[in-house]
Order: structure tokens, then sequence, then C-alpha cells
């Protein structure tokens, strides 16, 4: 969402526009948050961790599973007080983001 | 990346105009991010810039080969770890593009954007991130110089002094007092000098049991306190003290001589004295004239770029963000965040407003883990708590969870790292 946002209140700036459509899906700018998930979920296959992997997983998933984790359930130890911090736009955004990434 | 000043000026010229990420093929040069500080913070933040954005020429200046990192350092200090496992190079950045520089800045000249090293060379900029982390300031606490933290180590900068700190431990007989003064807000780490209480505590239980720790507090409150205490309680009743500010706790001069800290009320004789002193932002911080007369600098929370100076970004524990805590996690959100914003800003768009995580363990014992966890947004041109979000880990929670935690911990620290250095 605010990727599209992003391309339109550029356009305004050819040189913008070619350098956004020349990035690659992944190379987007993240939405709000987006950026902060790799802290605790590793980006990297190499990293030895129970925390479950989030990068390249489909959007529907992460969503499910935010929005279960703002509603207080399934229990857990940190993501029910971060899940709270965002908009039902903003997990959206975020898990098209992380869709992307991989 | 090594630029003469003449080199620098002509380079300026052909880049003066409009968006600084030239388009493929024009020939222009690449446009130049330096980031000062190879932490948490600077590490992270000229990795991302490489990531982002292949076509900026990234340049690190760090003077230390090898990073040697804060967090579980406590763990080093109570015997649990091995320091090597604190220790990370800077090879995976260079792999990825990152020129890595060796060196140290003595000046910045922000009108020319101009960076003078202390070999003698120089490096131009179009834009700059520091990540100056802290310093002591010394003398701040009387009595507490250079000389005394040879004596009475502070360990809050992880290296020499974390090893200094261990072996005064592993020297001390059974049944000596152990004292940790820490300090006033804001310092780097706030639930830094509870973890190392509580490790301390620990290492005594099992090693030294007749011995006695007293943490001297310059605060009535602190992060995640109710965890701890009830941690304490539980783990090492009659073994960890805390007096508070209201009781007398505020050290207020040390003599390293006799090895003993004053405090308005009493003086503390201690066997081994763990001074953890008022702290500032970085030398770096200075030279770049990005902190403020608080010592620390203040930023914009949506770019980190300075409010002292234009095209200088600040991330990491040297910030005044608001609600958000001094922290390795911190300083890597930041990082990013501040990535992407100078990208955006090099291809003259506008950066978005960002939100940032804090997420904070601490270990109460090696299979006791506790957590602080926050989500930040720019309110009124700070960094303010989402209302509703973060909190700490349950009062009442079984031990299982407080298992689970430190076993998150470690993963955490494993997965910055490889982010980070890895």
């Amino acid at each position: 969402m605010r990727v599209l946002r992003g391309a339109a209140r550029a356009s305004g700036n050819a040189l913008a526009v070619a350098l956004l459509a020349a990035a690659a899906p992944a190379a987007a700018e993240p939405p709000a948050g987006a950026s902060s998930c790799s802290g605790c979920h590793a980006a990297s296959a190499k990293v030895d961790t129970p925390v479950p992997r989030i990068f390249g997983r489909q959007p529907a998933e992460i969503i499910a599973a935010m929005q279960a984790f703002r509603s207080g359930e399934p229990p857990s130890t940190v993501m029910g007080r971060i899940a709270k911090g965002f908009s039902e736009d903003e997990i959206r955004a975020i898990a098209v983001w992380l869709a992307a990434q991989h | 990346m090594w630029t003469t000043r003449r080199a620098f000026l002509r380079g300026s010229a052909a880049t003066a105009s409009t968006a600084l990420l030239p388009t493929p093929g024009l020939g222009q040069a690449k446009a130049r991010v330096v980031v000062l500080g190879g932490g948490f913070a600077g590490a992270s933040c000229a990795r991302e810039l490489q990531r982002a954005e292949p076509r900026l020429a990234v340049t690190l200046v760090e003077e230390n080969p090898i990073y040697t990192a804060c967090p579980f350092s406590n763990s080093v200090i109570a015997g649990l770890r091995d320091i090597a496992a604190q220790r990370f190079g800077y090879n995976a950045l260079r792999a990825e593009g990152v020129a890595v520089v060796q060196d140290r800045a003595s000046s910045v000249d922000q009108q020319r954007r101009l960076i003078s090293l202390s070999s003698g060379s120089a490096l131009g900029y179009d834009r700059l991130v520091v990540a100056p982390g802290i310093d002591i300031r010394w003398s701040a606490l009387p009595g507490y110089d250079q000389a005394a933290a040879e004596v009475m180590p502070h360990a809050w900068k992880a290296g020499d002094q974390t090893l200094l700190l261990r072996r005064q431990l592993e020297e001390m007989a059974d049944g000596g007092t152990v004292l940790i003064s820490a300090p006033a807000n804001p310092f780097r780490c706030p639930p830094g000098p509870y973890e190392r209480a509580s490790l301390i505590a620990y290492y005594l239980k099992t090693k030294k049991p007749r011995s006695k720790l007293i943490v001297l507090d310059a605060k009535d409150s602190f992060s995640k306190q109710r965890l701890f205490q009830a941690g304490w309680e539980q783990l090492y009743p009659g073994l960890l003290e805390w007096v508070s500010l209201s009781k007398g706790g505020k050290v207020t001069s040390v003599d390293p001589a006799i090895r003993t800290l004053v405090t308005d009320f009493a003086s503390y004789k201690a066997d081994v004295a763990n001074v953890i002193p008022p702290q500032r932002a970085g030398h770096i911080a200075e030279i770049a004239g990005v902190a403020d007369q608080t010592g620390w600098c203040p930023i914009d929370p949506v770019t980190f770029e300075s409010r002292l100076q234009a095209n200088i970004h600040v991330i990491g524990d040297a910030v005044i963000a608001g609600a958000m805590p001094k922290s390795a996690f911190a300083a890597n959100a930041q990082a990013k965040v501040c990535a992407a914003a100078v990208t955006a800003l090099l291809r003259n768009e506008t950066p978005s407003p960002p939100k940032l995580i804090n997420t904070c363990y601490s270990l109460v014992a090696p299979d006791y883990g506790i957590s602080i966890a926050g989500v930040y947004h720019p309110v009124n041109g700070q960094l303010a708590d989402v209302e509703g979000a973060g909190g700490v880990s349950p009062a009442d929670a079984p031990p299982d969870f407080r298992a689970l935690e430190a076993n998150y911990a470690e993963a955490w620290f494993r997965t910055i790292t490889a982010q980070t250095f890895g």
C-alpha cells in the first residue's frame, strides 16, 4: 500500500520514477514497522533460532498470525505486546513486504 | 572512496543538483554515504544502505578491526560465556560492497561535507550517518577517572573492562563484598545494571555463597523492576541487596585507593567494585557537532537527521530517542529506518513516517529470562510509545516461560549479530 503511495508521491520527479521502476520489488522501501522484524526473526536461513521464519511467507499467514496475537490468542512471549502496536492496514502492508523478501 | 580535497570539490560540483542517486549509465559519480562508528547502529546502517541501494558508495569508518558486543557481556563477567562469542569483524560488510576503513574521524566540515581522518586522508560525503555510541563522563562522579576504572571497572564498553571485572570476581575470596553503582538516567542499556547484578549474584551463589552483593542506585525505579525484584527474592534471598536513591543509594564519590564508594549517608568498602558511571554520546558526536548541552544528540524522528546539522544523521545509543531506550535492538531498528530515509532523500523522495520496535531480554539466571518490548512512532517531533502496545513479561509466568525467554534471548543475539556482522 505504502509502496504504491510512495510511487504516486514521487510521480512529479522523473528521475525518482525511473529509479523506483528500476528497483526490484525486494528493494522497495519497507512499510512502517517492517524493518524492525528482522531484529528477532532471522532473514538468513543460516541462523540457528527457534523464532519462526517470516521472510518469504504467504501474506495471509502473517496477517492471520498478527491478528491472533493482537487478540491475545495464541499465548506468546513478546508478539502479543508488539502486535497491538499495529493497525490492520499496517499489518497487511508488512505482510506483503515480508512475502517479497527472501 | 578515498579522495583528496580537490577531487572532492570536483565531485561535489558534478552532483550538486537535485537527486544524488544517478540513473544508471549517466556516468555520474555514485552518491556517497559515510557512516562513522561500527557498532550495532553503524554497522547495521552501512550494511542496510548497501543492500537497499547497490548504487550507493557506502564507507564505514571504524577504528577497531574487531567489535566487542555488550549484550551478553554480563554472562562473560559471570563466567558463563567466553568473550570470543562477543567478537565480530567487518568482512561480511566488505563482501557486500561496503568500504570499511580502519581509522577515526578527527574533524567534520559540515559546509564542505568533508571528513578529515586521523591518518591524514579526507573523505567526502553527500550524507553522513554518525553512530557514536557512548563515552564515560570521566570525573562526573568525583574520583572516577580512567585510572580509577582500572581498579573499579565500569565494564560498560565490552572488552578488557569486561575481562577485568570477571577476573576480580574470580580472584575474590568467598565471603567478600561486591558493590555495583548504578547511574541516573539516561544511560546505555537501562536494564543492564540489574541483569549484571543478577548474574553476579548467580556466580556468587554457585561459587562463593558466603559473599554479598549490594547495588547502590542513583534512582528509585528501573527497567523491569518488579520482575527483577521478584526473581531476586526467589533466587538470591539474603545475597543481593538493592539500595534505592531514597534509601541513600546514590554514590556521590569514589576512592579507588581504598576501593570505597561514598554516599551521603555511608561509605561502602568493596572487595570488588563495579562503577557504572554517568555517560554521554561518544566523541564522534562532538566532532560532528551533533550533541547538545545534555551531551546527547537531538534528531528528527522520521529521518534521524540531526536537529543541529543538516545532512548528518545520528543513530543508536547517542540519540535522544524519546520513549525508545538505548539498546542494541533499538540501535539496529533505528539504523534500518535511517538507511531507508537516507536512500529516499538521495532519491529526492520524502521519507514516510516510520514505526520502530524494541525488544530487550535480560537474564535473571541462565535459565530465567525476562523481556520488555515497545512500539514507537513519531509524535510532535519525538519518538513516543504507541499506546496499548508493549510492556514487560507477565509477573506470574511459570518457570517454563522464563526458560523460553532465556532461550529467545540467546536466539536474539545470534540473529541480530548475524544480521549486523555475519
